[in-house]
């Protein structure tokens, strides 16, 4: 199988489904001339042409709107934002028009449309430029939230997610773009909603996605070496979340460490412990622990923002704490 | 500064009164290509929009439902002569303001009553209330409730539109509180970049809810399509054959040429912003002179003095309208509550997952 990069496959994936549906466009800030501000969108122009790969204005509010518009009257947008930092701007065309319009017309209509791009912090890039959206997203109903770690399933959740009738919020991240995987060339979709179990282990269950599930796996790395099993789950989806993945390597583990990006208030670790104190209460031998961004915004000094972002001894102390090894 | 006179208010504009409206069309309804029959029928579209709205503030008042209550009373000029003057496939889309816009558009009596009722067979099955009418079938987009929030839906319909090119154009009304959001301006850059057909309306009715128009938005309305090179005008929209005529020009030039337009259509609504409002930032005078220049009264004093019909003939059709209205009420209040099983339907939902309680 041959390796291919994250940007390749979201690439192909895109490619792959306007190949198969016209109704498929996609749009945003240097998709077409450009070839992307990433080179997620590299060729796609010359292979479309200018009324289905569209470069935008610097108008997020603009291009989101109009992407929801467009679906209401039949299409299948992508919507690609430079970064989701910059979606804010357009927010309420994603929470209120995208999220409950097809709620508010008591199902008239559906909105299939994609907003994609890459998600959460790349680098000193300071506070506006690097929040982690996973948790905010999910929060509002309506929408699909998808935040995968690898190529591999990037590709098979961007295509099911283009497919899907609902609104979806699927989260890259700018230091994943050049990350290689070994990629079927045989065309597959991915469940949307599915965990996947990418470590088994015994002793401790650890939930991290996105850029974080790497960290999390470095520090699983580690602590094999001093004997401890860690069973590794990435969600993959976060919404919706398959908590019964979660629950069933708890019963066997006893012990959970979340590990997310997201700060920590009402963050996805927080509903994940939640879930767990209530559907695997009489299985935990130790209270649920979690490692996030802290409730402060991301510094830009280099010193700073590395004790700001979950690092791999931070997970590594919070499994010794579960474990009771300190 | 040294006094407590600010000089954030404009000196050069003042509230519109009805003496200054654009002049009305001289044509005829025969210049308009206009039936007798269809007159009538217009008029008729005219008064059950306004006795739709004057028994809903009622029910309203009895308690029978809750939430928001735009009232549209006096702008149905507006409604009922982009309806006519569109094809019946021409997507619309408005703001919260939405009950004439839905009514004209197909939404009947009944659907809309029930859905003011929050009742399950309404337009939007209970689940829009006031400000969410839709009927997509009938190409009725909403009802919108965030100020602005609408324009990008409205250029996306016209972008599906322009991408399909299936030969229909978008309209999309607001008020003259949009007009200061945001959303315009992205909405306007985007829709003459890329040449979308569209017919972008501010339903200039003098009133932000209670701050007049002078006194939120810099310079004149429709000078906002100047700096992307749009086509604009300025209509009467107090007069029913204004409005189908510029509507009707408009819709041609859109069409035909796949590029937007922008039209301030000069209105008045009687009512408060909403049932809370009693208006006391304007002067009863101000709306008594609005009430002369009436789009029914004017109509029907039309209809009258050309012996299209007699008055009895027009008493005749307000009384069925009147029959309509409360049939459409008898039928809401007798109409069922959505089912509590309803609340997780027509979205999606994780069905596996304990977000329900």
């Amino acid at each position: 199988m041959p390796q291919k990069q994250f940007r390749e496959v979201i690439r192909d994936a895109i490619r792959e489904e306007m190949e198969r549906d016209e109704n498929v466009f996609i749009m945003g800030e240097e998709v077409a001339e450009y070839n992307g501000a990433y080179k997620a969108t590299q060729g796609l122009l010359d292979q479309f042409g200018d009324m289905r790969v569209l470069d935008t204005p610097i108008s997020e509010l603009g291009f989101a709107g109009l992407g929801v518009g467009a679906a209401m009257n039949g299409l299948r947008p992508i919507v690609e934002f430079m970064t989701f930092n910059f979606a804010l701007v357009g927010v309420d065309q994603i929470v209120n028009n995208a999220a409950k319009i097809r709620y508010m017309s008591g199902g008239q209509v559906k909105i299939p449309i994609v907003f994609r791009g890459p998600n959460a912090s790349g680098g000193q890039l300071g506070a506006t430029h690097s929040t982690s959206f996973e948790s905010f997203y999910a929060h509002f109903p309506g929408l699909i939230t998808i935040h995968p770690s690898e190529p591999y399933d990037a590709k098979g959740l961007l295509k099911a997610a283009i497919r899907n009738d609902n609104p979806v919020i699927f989260l890259e991240s700018e230091q994943m773009y050049g990350m290689k995987q070994e990629i079927p060339d045989e065309e597959y979709l991915l469940p949307i909603g599915e965990a996947k179990i990418k470590r088994e282990g015994s002793d401790v269950t650890m939930v991290a996605d996105g850029k974080m599930y790497h960290v999390a796996k470095q520090a699983a790395d580690q602590l094999a070496k001093d004997g401890v099993e860690v069973e590794l789950i990435d969600p993959r989806t976060i919404k919706p979340f398959d908590l019964e993945t979660v629950i069933r390597s708890v019963r066997k583990t006893n012990r959970c460490v979340i590990v997310d990006e997201s700060h920590p208030f009402g963050g996805l670790a927080a509903e994940i412990g939640f879930q767990l104190q209530r559907e695997a209460f009489d299985y935990l031998d130790a209270p649920v622990l979690r490692v996030t961004t802290p409730d402060v915004p991301a510094p830009f000094s280099k010193k700073l923002l590395d004790a700001w972002l979950p690092g791999p001894k931070k997970v590594i102390d919070a499994v010794n704490a579960v474990t009771y090894r300190t | 500064m040294s006094n407590n006179k600010s000089d954030l208010k404009s000196k050069t504009s003042s509230i519109i009164r009805a003496t200054d409206l654009p002049k009305p069309t001289r044509k005829t309804h025969k210049g308009l290509k206009i039936s007798e029959e269809q007159l009538l029928e217009l008029y008729k579209s005219m008064f059950l929009q306004r006795r739709f709205e004057e028994r809903s503030m009622q029910m309203y008042q009895k308690g029978k439902f809750g939430g928001f209550l735009h009232l549209y009373i006096g702008q149905e000029a507006v409604s009922t002569g982009s309806a006519f003057a569109l094809n019946d496939d021409d997507d619309f889309i408005t703001a919260y303001r939405d009950h004439g816009m839905g009514l004209v558009k197909g939404i009947t009596a009944k659907e809309g009553m029930a859905e003011l009722f929050g009742k399950k067979d309404g337009c939007s099955r209970g689940k829009g209330g006031s400000m969410h009418f839709f009927d997509t079938e009938k190409h009725f987009w909403g009802g919108h409730g965030i100020v602005g929030a609408h324009l990008p839906l409205g250029a996306g319909l016209a972008f599906a539109n322009k991408y399909n090119n299936n030969g229909r154009i978008a309209i999309c009304f607001f008020g003259d509180g949009a007009v200061d959001q945001g959303s315009l301006n992205e909405s306007f850059n985007l829709a003459q970049l890329w040449k979308l057909p569209i017919i972008y309306v501010v339903e200039n009715n003098g009133y932000s809810m209670g701050t007049a128009v002078h006194r939120h938005s810099a310079g004149k309305l429709s000078d906002r399509a100047i700096p992307y090179g749009m086509k604009f005008d300025v209509v009467n929209g107090m007069d029913l054959f204004s409005v189908i005529d510029k509507i009707g020009e408009v819709a041609e030039f859109v069409r035909e040429k796949q590029e937007p337009y922008f039209l301030e259509v000069v209105t008045y609504r009687y009512r408060g912003h909403s049932m809370s409002d009693p208006a006391s930032y304007r002067t009863k005078e101000e709306l008594e002179e609005y009430k002369k220049i009436d789009p029914i009264e004017r109509l029907k004093t039309y209809i009258l003095e050309k012996d299209i019909a007699k008055e009895k003939d027009l008493e005749a059709i307000d009384e069925e309208v009147e029959q309509t209205v409360l049939d459409a009420i008898e039928f809401a209040d007798e109409n069922d509550f959505p089912d509590e099983k309803e609340m997780y339907e027509d979205v999606y939902t994780d069905h596996d997952f304990p977000f329900h309680s």
